[in-house]
């Protein structure tokens, strides 16, 4: 079993030889489908190298890699970092959007930032530390 | 609407009581991953960002109020000559007024390519130490130790400029680390440099 973290939050799948994935699974992860054009989302397809797919499987560390994202796991290898990579981030910078997320108040309760459309919003961090 | 969001990955209970004490009206969050610092760019705590009523960026990342007085306290007493006490405070109040003046007149709104000319630039190393400032955290999260410390000291080579990186490990070591000497030291080596660069706004000589 591998610990996958992403963009999205935290899932648990079956993994083999590294972060080989059931299609299935690649897409719960990802957010890209598994298609005879290679991994798809939306209107866009990248093609997959034969060494990244077997037996409706694929590589996900491998394609991840191949979208220009870091990939990082821990030294058992049981624990994954499905990073993002830098031009995915300035893209998101540069088309001016909010990027949008979902946290926690202090009693759990989650709020998203695009729930507040429509109004200003001052958004500032700060630290115990 | 303020969104308040509390870079703290010791989680909750770290941010509760400053919470409490602040009875607050508005959305106080708590981001253990950093999530926010890494959407938006944000290398430092108290960093804001502006968005305006269709969801668009209007001002990038940039210090919300604090200024580099600190960096003058006298180590042992704590304390901050008058004058700096008053010129902190006046900035903060500059900070707060310019807020206040874009909620009701929508001043110091910037527009698109100015605002896109602001945005900071993540380089391959900042994205790599994201990701290695998530693993290190779940890492210590989960007990492993000394494995999240190579993570997140690997963050902090690559991307030095992040404060929030930095002083997050810290803390993680021994709460009070993040204000130790050893941040004293590192706050020192920055010379000139500053540790909270002035935004571009009345009151804020640059």
């Amino acid at each position: 079993m591998a610990t996958i973290l992403t963009e999205a939050g935290e899932q648990v799948v079956t993994a083999v030889d590294g972060l080989w994935l059931t299609a299935a699974d690649a897409e719960r992860v990802t957010g890209w489908t598994l298609k005879p054009e290679g991994m798809c989302r939306d209107d866009a397809c990248v093609p997959l190298p034969a060494s990244a797919t077997r037996d409706g499987r694929v590589d996900v560390a491998a394609f991840w890699q191949r979208l220009g994202n870091p990939v990082l796991h821990d030294d058992a290898a049981e624990t994954w970092v499905l990073g993002l990579g830098a031009d995915a981030r300035n893209d998101a910078l540069a088309d001016l959007h909010a990027p949008d997320f979902t946290l926690p108040d202090l009693d759990g309760t989650l709020h998203t930032l695009s729930a507040l459309r429509g109004r200003k919003v001052f958004l500032t961090t700060w630290a115990s530390w | 609407m303020v969104v308040a969001v509390a870079e703290d990955s010791r989680g909750t209970e770290q941010a509760r009581q400053w919470i409490e004490q602040a009875k607050p009206t508005y959305w106080s969050l708590i981001d253990a991953n950093h999530r926010v610092a890494d959407l938006y760019g944000m290398v430092n705590v108290p960093q804001a960002v502006w968005i305006d009523e269709a969801g668009r960026v209007v001002r990038p990342a940039e210090t919300a109020g604090s200024t580099d007085h600190f960096r003058r306290m006298d180590l042992k007493t704590r304390t901050m000559t008058p004058e700096d006490q008053a010129a902190r405070l006046a900035a903060r109040k500059a900070y707060l007024d310019a807020v206040k003046d874009w909620v009701l007149t929508g001043k110091h709104a910037l527009a698109a390519d100015t605002a896109r000319d602001k945005q900071p630039r993540i380089t391959v190393d900042i994205a790599l130490a994201h990701a290695h400032f998530r693993l290190g955290t779940w890492l210590r999260r989960h007990g492993k130790d000394a494995e999240a410390v190579r993570h997140l000291a690997e963050a902090s080579r690559l991307h030095p400029d992040s404060w929030n990186m930095w002083r997050q490990a810290a803390d993680l070591e021994a709460v009070g680390n993040a204000g130790g000497p050893d941040f004293w030291a590192r706050v020192k080596a920055l010379g000139d440099r500053p540790y909270y660069p002035p935004p571009d706004l009345p009151g804020f000589g640059r």
